[in-house]
């Protein structure tokens, strides 16, 4: 073996002594080129799709550019309207009050049914596909058209209601009601959370439960001293992407209001009045883009607060605490 | 574990109590196992109403669907099939599934091409700069995807692309969607090195490497991301409304506002029937790769 490799080095022509020095960066800078070159498809997408459009969005806001007239430089004009601008302080309000009141019923619903199903032998995967399902086609439109003839005067919920002669009317006219249809929509998408805490659930050793119960503890303390804390990373998991989704809700709003978000904005959430604004009769859409960036500076604040705070309740085994 | 059985095999020779006091506590375990049965299966039959009555109202003339609670119909008809079929404003309806059918699978394709070859970069190749584009990446899957529809549609729209499908496609095919690339990467992290350090040492480069080794392990997170993107984009309603304008290049999402917006409330089993066929290539897509879907969903939330 190393008479050959040596023989082999000998008869090339650029000198065995140069060769392990010369062979370091030229290699690395193969890597290099090669690295970059794999990259390029994500890095172009991010350079021309994320990056660029976030910076000319943020020059943006301080337009008012339209579409044709072109924009010129009003300054922070546009910010200190938005907050003079009563549809979208009820959009802030309504959008809000869907991430407060929605996400932790769909987060509890979600972790309720993946601890019945958990430790289930028969029957777990079928009834996890079910569950999960409406998670994929809640955001559609189709489901949008069923969720407004059901909810609609005379449709089925309202015949349920008026059965028990509580509500009658419809819900998706009346604007004390369209908030919790709404948020119904988001429950009955518990689905995709619940397959990621049966996930977690599975990597919880039954040693711990068996232990604690040898020692006594019930199943209310076995929930909040063992479930609990193990699951805290799956859980701030699913808090985050959820409470981010939430504030991103359109297809469902748009169809169900017939895209105007009423009756009287109770269905305005913050994303349809962005489109309306930036993509509707006006087309401003230098507001729209003070708007889009309230909104990611609203979202970076949340995680941010998310995150800090989870070091006080979220544990991470490993970590000796 | 251990304990348990210790307990239960000293037990057992004592005396007969023993014994009937296990098998009462496995018949009160057997009762609440069927209590339990009982309680998912209901809430399985209310998760499933809402599709069950979007798919029974379908057969329904549609003064029938108005204040009918029952699910079985008095009467059914394919009317409703029928109008959905013929479309809306002389389209139809299979030129829109066509139209969502393009996209979907162009998604699926710009999607597995894009980002596993970005995936690979960030997983197995040491470069100058990869952990900070890394970290943006990451940074990039929380982003609200309103912050860039404007100035993208004023870039797409000064470029002539507006009423095309260049605006929908252009980002799959550039790996926007950092989920994907994510998925990807954490699936090419746990595939052995060894495997492409021995094709290194053979001689290999870094796209034989890819396309020999790499992408044919992959083929689980492949499926899994073009299912995804091809679902993505079948449901998405945002980013065509804002750039098709021409009816006869929209896909069914736009067709069905279009079709509510139009007949409102005067024609319910239309609506219904078009819903029911807009969803059908969903659920059926949803039943054949359900594993591949759910077990996606599964470890995405583990890994993150």
């Amino acid at each position: 073996m190393t008479v050959t490799h040596e023989a082999s080095r000998a008869t090339r022509a650029g000198g065995p002594a140069r060769r392990p020095q010369n062979k370091r960066p030229s290699r690395r800078a193969a890597e290099t080129r090669a690295g970059y070159a794999f990259l390029a498809p994500w890095l172009l997408g991010f350079i021309a799709l994320t990056a660029g459009p976030m910076i000319a969005s943020l020059y943006l806001a301080f337009t008012d550019y339209h579409p044709i007239r072109g924009g010129e430089w009003i300054g922070t004009e546009n910010f200190t309207r938005l907050f003079d601008d009563p549809r979208f302080l009820d959009s802030v309000q309504v959008t809000l009050t869907y991430a407060i009141v929605g996400t932790p019923i769909k987060l509890a619903a979600a972790l309720g049914v993946a601890m019945l199903l958990n430790n289930r032998k028969r029957g777990k995967g079928t009834y996890r596909s079910l569950f999960y399902a409406p998670s994929l086609i809640g955001a559609s439109v189709s489901i949008a058209i069923v969720w407004k003839a059901m909810f609609n005067d005379q449709g089925i919920i309202d015949d349920i209601g008026d059965y028990f002669g509580t509500w009658n009317g419809g819900w998706v006219g009346d604007p004390g009601r369209t908030m919790p249809m709404m948020i119904l929509l988001a429950v009955w998408q518990f689905g995709a959370p619940m397959v990621i805490f049966l996930a977690g659930l599975k990597q919880i050793p039954n040693e711990l439960y068996e232990a604690a119960q040898v020692d006594g503890a019930g199943p209310m303390r076995r929930f909040t001293r063992i479930t609990l804390p193990m699951l805290s990373p799956v859980l701030f998991f699913n808090l985050v992407l959820e409470t981010i989704n939430s504030f991103q809700v359109f297809a469902s709003a748009f169809i169900i209001s017939g895209g105007r978000g009423g009756p009287a904005n109770s269905t305005l959430f913050y994303t349809l009045y962005l489109y309306q604004r930036g993509f509707g009769q006006g087309g401003q859409l230098g507001y729209a883009a003070a708007m889009a960036w309230l909104l990611v500076i609203a979202v970076g604040i949340i995680t941010l607060i998310f995150f800090r705070t989870s070091r006080y309740w979220v544990h991470y085994s490993g970590e000796g605490r | 574990m251990s304990a348990t059985i210790l307990t239960d095999g000293q037990a057992a020779p004592a005396a007969d109590p023993g014994a009937e006091l296990r098998r009462r506590a496995k018949r009160r375990r057997a009762g609440k196992t069927l209590l339990l049965h009982i309680g998912i299966l209901a809430l399985a039959a209310v998760m499933l109403y809402p599709g069950v009555w979007m798919l029974l109202s379908s057969f329904r003339p549609t003064n029938e669907i108005v204040g009918q609670t029952g699910l079985i119909p008095d009467n059914t008809t394919l009317d409703n099939f029928r109008t959905a079929f013929e479309g809306i404003g002389g389209v139809s309806f299979w030129t829109f599934f066509t139209n969502s059918m393009i996209l979907a699978v162009g998604s699926a394709v710009g999607v597995c091409l894009s980002c596993s070859v970005s995936a690979y970069a960030f997983a197995r190749i040491d470069f100058p700069g990869r952990n900070l584009f890394f970290s943006l990446m990451i940074g990039t899957l929380l982003l609200p995807f309103h912050v860039v529809i404007i100035p993208q549609f004023i870039m797409f729209n000064e470029i002539g692309w507006t009423d095309s499908y260049m605006p929908l496609l252009i980002g799959k095919f550039l790996a926007a969607e950092a989920f994907f690339v994510f998925l990807m990467v954490q699936f090419m992290r746990n595939l052995p090195r060894e495997l492409d350090e021995s094709a290194r040492i053979d001689g290999a480069g870094h796209l034989r490497i890819f396309t020999a080794i790499m992408l044919p392990l992959m083929r689980p997170v492949l499926a899994t991301a073009s299912i995804f993107a091809f679902i993505w984009s079948w449901n998405d309603f945002l980013a065509p409304l804002i750039y098709l304008r021409t009816p006869d290049k929209y896909p069914l999402p736009l067709m069905l506002r279009q079709y509510t917006d139009q007949t409102s409330v005067s024609d319910y089993g239309g609506q219904m029937a078009a819903a029911v066929l807009a969803l059908a290539p969903v659920l059926i897509f949803f039943i054949l790769f359900q594993r591949y879907i759910v077990e996606g969903v599964a470890t995405q939330g583990l890994k993150g």
